[in-house]
């Protein structure tokens, strides 16, 4: 039944193509925009994500970590004086203003970290150094935002909060969520390009390391005895509640996340259509099968080695074209990201859809008369 | 081989009832070529059907081969089918995409029986040059002579053909019947064809005529008779 199947796909090249585009546009459908909403997700708090830190300790109730409010440096004080903390940095992330070359203002998140211990701080820099940051007025920008900004050479000066700012080194891939680049610096230099919102002995964060063997939720326990009127969050709450506002609160990750769900949707109708014509086509070569003696499920073995069949080369074909266009993602704005994971699980879904939308050619096919053979 | 005793088939209910066949009673004998005649609608390809175990009959009993059919299980004829019967059809039937070696092939797979002999079956009639060929690439009499040999395939005691002349040349016509009747004389094989053409007649051992759902007569052909 399988070479029945497998000759009957190819029997019919037409229909076979057209059944692979439906295939193929679906499954590319829902491959990058379950890419993109991945890429959303690790967008939106990579800056978390990638802190090193054990705790944030931030001002009651903030929605976001980009949405923080000043601390009274005096905490950290008291902070460090608990057994279980290794280290209690300050850490500045701020909107700020960044003059272009133009003229015109584009707002930057300032990001301003303890340049000893690196926490917080930037990574994947791939021209220039982070010990540059030790020079004042030196700031670290993600490459991609170069045209954004107006930023052409490490050496360059720029504007920031009406100060001055030397262009020291390039990041890869450290995106912004939203439309403001991530600008980052040291504690001090932040400082100053947040003076307008940041008094001398204030930070946004303070962000703790644990002594070894110290458990997260032990050191929260801890700190948050010490510092009862301010929220402590583990790093995982902090990612998690960004992730959260960015993705959700905002329609962004339902929006991507429909799209994908619409795919899948529009493979199922494309490839049900599909299949039933096909099946409707064979009607009377399966109505020979009965005559002949095959049982039903004989037929159905057809059907749906045909769906499975379909399913897969389109799936393959799908994913090469999804490769690419994560690929090529990664020089915009929205990354798609296709881990092997993702890819592997999406085509057991392609298998699913097929099969799924194989039931009503199955139900078609019960429904044969092998009597049918004798008319004529 | 096929004894149909008192068999009554019906369409509809009430008023409406349609009486496709109304007490047949029939038998088909090993080596026998039997041929079905009548007008359209008189019921022949009903009664192959039956015979068949394709179509249940309303009333009545069917045995093939000792076994009663009629109050089979639906589930229970596609085995029946496969066993006893090969089928052959007036529109051929064949599986486009498959050459026709494969077409022989599957239905010895649907049996359960090595694909090997194949070749062997199409050899027999006549087709040994042709096993790759698709149906599109063959004649009407290839065409037939494949669905011959597929029907062949397994081996089964009795053979049922639906107007298997109608769609061919006079000459392929007569080559089909020559190989249809040789299995019957040669090989004991009970062969049953409804049939409008009065060209292949010759062959017949018997000739049912059949209208309005009953068998008006059944007479030997002066060969079998002599």
């Amino acid at each position: 039944m399988i070479t029945l199947a497998w000759k009957n796909l190819f029997h019919d090249r037409v229909r076979l193509v057209v059944t692979l585009v439906g295939i193929i546009f679906a499954l590319v459908l829902i491959l990058v925009q379950f890419g993109l909403f991945l890429g959303f997700m690790e967008t939106s708090a990579n800056i978390v994500e990638r802190s090193g830190a054990d705790l944030w300790i931030t001002a009651p109730q903030i929605p976001y970590v980009n949405g923080g409010s000043p601390l009274a440096e005096a905490n950290r004080w008291k902070v460090l004086s608990i057994p279980e903390v290794e280290r209690v940095d300050r850490y500045i992330l701020a909107w700020v203003p960044w003059k272009l070359p133009s003229g015109a203002i584009e707002n930057v998140q300032v990001v301003g970290f303890n340049l000893q211990s690196g926490i917080g701080g930037p990574w994947n820099v791939v021209a220039g150094s982070v010990d540059a940051l030790h020079g004042e007025d030196t700031v670290l920008v993600d490459e991609l935002y170069k045209p954004l900004l107006g930023v052409t050479r490490i050496g360059q000066t720029v504007e920031i909060s009406n100060r001055r700012a030397r262009i020291v080194g390039f990041t890869r891939g450290i995106r912004s969520f939203t439309t403001a680049p991530f600008v980052f610096t040291s504690f001090k230099n932040a400082q100053n390009y947040a003076g307008g919102v940041l008094k001398e002995n204030q930070s946004i964060y303070l962000l703790v390391r644990a002594r070894a063997g110290v458990s997260a939720e032990r050191l929260r326990a801890a700190v948050k005895s010490k510092v009862p009127e301010l929220d402590v969050l583990t790093n995982a709450e902090m990612h998690h509640k960004t992730q959260f506002h960015w993705v959700f609160n905002t329609g962004a990750g339902i929006t991507t996340l429909m799209g994908a769900v619409l795919g899948l949707l529009v493979g199922i109708v494309v490839v049900a259509q599909t299949i039933y014509a096909a099946t409707v086509d064979h009607i009377r070569e399966f109505g020979t099968l009965k005559a002949m003696g095959a049982a039903n499920s004989k037929i159905y073995e057809v059907i749906l080695a045909q769906a499975a069949m379909s399913g897969t080369m389109g799936y393959a074909a799908a994913v090469v074209i999804a490769f690419f266009a994560a690929r090529a993602s990664q020089a915009g704005n929205a990354p798609v990201l296709l881990p092997v994971e993702v890819a592997a699980g999406t085509l057991l879904l392609a298998l699913a859809m097929c099969m799924g939308a194989s039931v009503i050619s199955i139900r078609k096919a019960t429904k044969i008369d092998p009597a049918m053979v004798f008319r004529g | 081989m096929i004894e149909i005793r008192d068999l009554v088939k019906s369409y509809g209910s009430g008023n409406s009832v349609v009486h496709a066949l109304c007490g047949v009673d029939l038998n088909v004998a090993a080596g026998e070529v039997l041929m079905m005649m009548g007008p359209s609608g008189s019921g022949k390809t009903t009664l192959l059907s039956i015979m068949g175990c394709i179509l249940r009959a309303t009333s009545g009993s069917v045995k093939i081969d000792g076994l009663e059919v009629a109050n089979l299980r639906e589930n229970k004829l596609p085995e029946v089918r496969l066993k006893h019967f090969g089928f052959i059809f007036q529109g051929f039937n064949l599986f486009p995409a498959l050459t026709a070696r494969e077409n022989v092939e599957l239905a010895l797979k649907l049996k359960g029986m090595s694909k090997k002999t194949a070749a062997t079956l199409l050899e027999q009639v006549g087709l040994g040059d042709k096993l790759k060929s698709y149906p599109s690439d063959l004649s009407g009499g290839q065409k037939q002579r494949v669905a011959i040999a597929r029907a062949l395939a397994g081996d089964p005691p009795i053979i049922l053909a639906d107007e298997p002349t109608a769609a061919l040349d006079s000459q392929s016509g007569l080559t089909v019947m020559e190989i249809l009747s040789g299995l019957a004389r040669e090989r004991q094989r009970a062969v049953v064809v409804v049939t409008h053409d009065n060209r292949v007649l010759r062959f017949a051992d018997r000739i049912v005529h059949i209208a309005d759902g009953r068998v008006v007569d059944g007479e030997l052909t002066e060969e079998r008779a002599a």
